[in-house]
């Protein structure tokens, strides 16, 4: 999720995992053979289409939770500078939402009712959000760790199969980056400033070390694979390595980063590998993913008591706007 | 915890009303005052439009305000600077919005009091941005040239601002009967409020013969006028409510103001003299 595509191994099975069967179109193997963009009107499988449609709406469901524990801080940001750069960060992930709905749009279905999939729980999002954000630092180690994950399994999707998915991409991972930075620069300012400082920043490194991880899905290479949708997203060009290729690609990128930081990060097993030319890593505690997947994290619950809330509380508005614009439009057509 | 550093926050000041010099005469800490009151106008305002990210009716809503939040919030970080310069004793922004308690903050009392209806912020969000959109206008031509530029930029941003406020008043205002009666009880809670803009009791009127400030008394026609205009395009009334007594540019505040400070200040203040 949050750009890639997983479910707990017990959970219920989307019904979207047909392999490449009959019902794919000669023209649309062409341009996946020519690794060009599938657009709206071209012809596609239905399972094509469903996989990109849970997909790219898990994606939007995730940028716009995304927005609650970070939008937890904004009142409390602890300078006037850190408060703007928190809510244009918060705004930034609306911004996301927006495009991604937009890009699911085009496959035919409509944000009302994916939102609406979103609150009764047949869709999903990203397990990340559903950690809580304890403290300031946690604003650092989001930024850096949370919207540096994202950018590594996001970038290759700028090169989806899907032309308005990779669209959406190319904008979204533009700002991704910005984020990263700035996350990263506010761990930095802690870690070098008083010892309070700079024991929280390895907090919060310490908490969002190992969900970072997860957000990568479960293993799927090697003897521990887990049954998922890699194999079939490769092959309809949706997605481009396997979740632990990316994983290795975020590690690799990260541990120097936690170096340049001055701060630790909690597996003692992390080691740079010679042979392999890439760090190696501790066992990482699926279990835990599933749970959280399952809704068993420490805030599945407020995250979604938060966004219902939020769509049922406006509900009498989105009415309100919709009545008043039948109105102006019943007006012109009498002027007509 | 750690221990200030030698660059942590003077002592707060004393209150206005033993530093204010005789009125009519023009002092230094008149001028900061005053700027300190429209900056803690935009702050508390700003700091209320933050709630709303994540909370809005709607996605699209949640980005325009958080735009008016960030807007807002860059009129305070301006005018707070600039309070702190003509202050002179080496307040910065932050000093200044972390570092005074409520009885300091110069705010209106139409800006504190928590929004959390839809109705509530887009009827609060239309007063303030049509009384600041005259204001700014006025203010371009203040002769304090700090002033002057920070109202240029910011009668850019509260006309959209108003615009914004126009629209949903219209829409509520004119939707459904239900977002009618909503809207019109959002604008009868609002609307006592709005005459501490006017209120010329706690401002230096040498600062008006001067050219640095507006008479706030001369804001009250085009004001209420388009207010009115937009309340009867939107098929509401404008209340007949009385109106509250001021007292926020004096330091007396609703109750409602500390609480927000004691959230919006707790973290800096757990931390004194560090760096964020
Ligand atoms: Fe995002
Ligand atoms: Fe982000």
């Amino acid at each position: 999720m949050y750009g890639n595509d997983f479910s707990a191994p017990d959970g219920p099975r989307p019904a979207t995992d047909a392999g490449p069967g009959p019902d794919e179109p000669a023209s649309f193997l062409a341009v996946l053979a020519e690794e060009g963009r599938i657009e709206p009107r071209d012809e596609m499988p239905e399972a094509y289409r469903r996989t990109l449609v849970r997909q790219i709406a898990q994606h939007a469901h995730s940028e716009i939770i995304g927005m609650q524990p970070e939008g937890n801080w904004i009142s409390r940001a602890p300078s006037l500078r850190r408060k703007g750069i928190l809510m244009a960060k918060v705004q930034d992930e609306a911004g996301h939402g927006l495009y991604l709905y937009a890009a699911a749009e085009t496959l035919g279905v409509d944000r009302a009712d994916l939102l609406d999939q979103l609150h009764d729980g047949r869709q999903k999002y990203s397990s990340i959000f559903n950690y809580p954000t304890l403290t300031w630092a946690d604003m650092g180690a989001i930024g850096w760790l949370v919207d540096g994950a994202a950018i590594v399994n996001q970038v290759p999707l700028c090169r989806c199969s899907f032309g308005p998915y990779a669209r959406a991409m190319v904008r979204v991972c533009k700002e991704e980056s910005f984020h990263q930075r700035q996350g990263f620069e506010i761990l930095h300012t802690l870690s070098h400033g008083t010892p309070a400082q700079r024991a929280m920043a390895q907090d919060a490194v310490d908490r969002y070390w190992w969900p970072s991880l997860m957000m990568f899905g479960p293993t799927d290479t090697g003897p521990d694979a887990s049954a998922g949708h890699t194999a079939q997203s490769m092959a309809w060009g949706i997605k481009r390595f396997s979740n632990d290729e990316l994983r290795q690609r975020f590690i690799d990128m990260t541990v120097p980063q936690a170096e340049a930081l001055g701060l630790t990060l909690p597996d003692p097993e992390l080691r740079w590998n010679d042979e392999r030319g890439h760090y190696d890593h501790g066992r990482i505690d699926f279990t835990e993913l599933f749970e959280v997947i399952k809704g068993n994290g420490p805030c599945n619950a407020e995250r979604m008591a938060h966004r219902v809330r939020a769509h049922e509380d406006g509900a009498w508005v989105r009415e309100a706007a919709e009545a008043y614009a039948a109105k102006r439009t019943q007006e012109q057509e009498h002027v007509a | 915890m750690t221990t200030p550093r030698p660059s942590s926050p003077p002592p707060l000041r004393s209150s206005t009303e033993e530093r204010r010099g005789d009125p009519g005469q023009r002092t230094p800490d008149n001028h900061v005052d005053h700027v300190l009151g429209l900056a803690d106008d935009a702050l508390v305002s700003a700091q209320r439009m933050g709630w709303w990210i994540s909370r809005a009716p709607q996605l699209e809503e949640d980005l325009a305000l958080a735009n008016i939040g960030l807007d807002l919030l860059g009129q305070a970080r301006a005018l707070l600077s600039h309070a702190g310069a003509l202050e002179g004793q080496g307040r910065g922004e932050d000093d200044l919005a972390y570092w005074r308690d409520e009885r300091d903050f110069r705010n209106v009392k139409l800006v504190e009091r928590p929004q959390e209806d839809f109705g509530v912020a887009m009827a609060r969000l239309l007063v303030l941005s049509t009384w600041q959109s005259e204001l700014y206008a006025a203010l371009q031509r203040s002769t304090d040239p700090v002033l002057a530029a920070v109202a240029a930029k910011a009668a850019k941003e509260v006309a959209y601002h108003h615009d914004h406020a126009t629209r949903w008043v219209l829409r509520l205002g004119d939707g459904t009967p239900e977002s009618h009666a909503r809207m019109q009880a959002a604008l009868d809670a609002e609307w006592p409020w709005i005459e501490e803009l006017f209120d010329e009791s706690h401002l230096d009127p040498a600062l008006v013969t001067d050219g640095v400030a507006v008479a706030p008394s001369s804001l009250r026609e085009p004001v209420l006028r388009r207010l009115g205009d937009v309340v009867r395009s939107a098929t509401l009334e404008v209340p007949d409510v009385p109106a509250r007594v001021p007292g926020g540019r004096a330091g007396l505040h609703t109750e409602h103001l500390g609480r927000m400070l004691a959230e919006m200040q707790h973290l800096t203040r757990s931390h004194p003299g560090a760096t964020w």
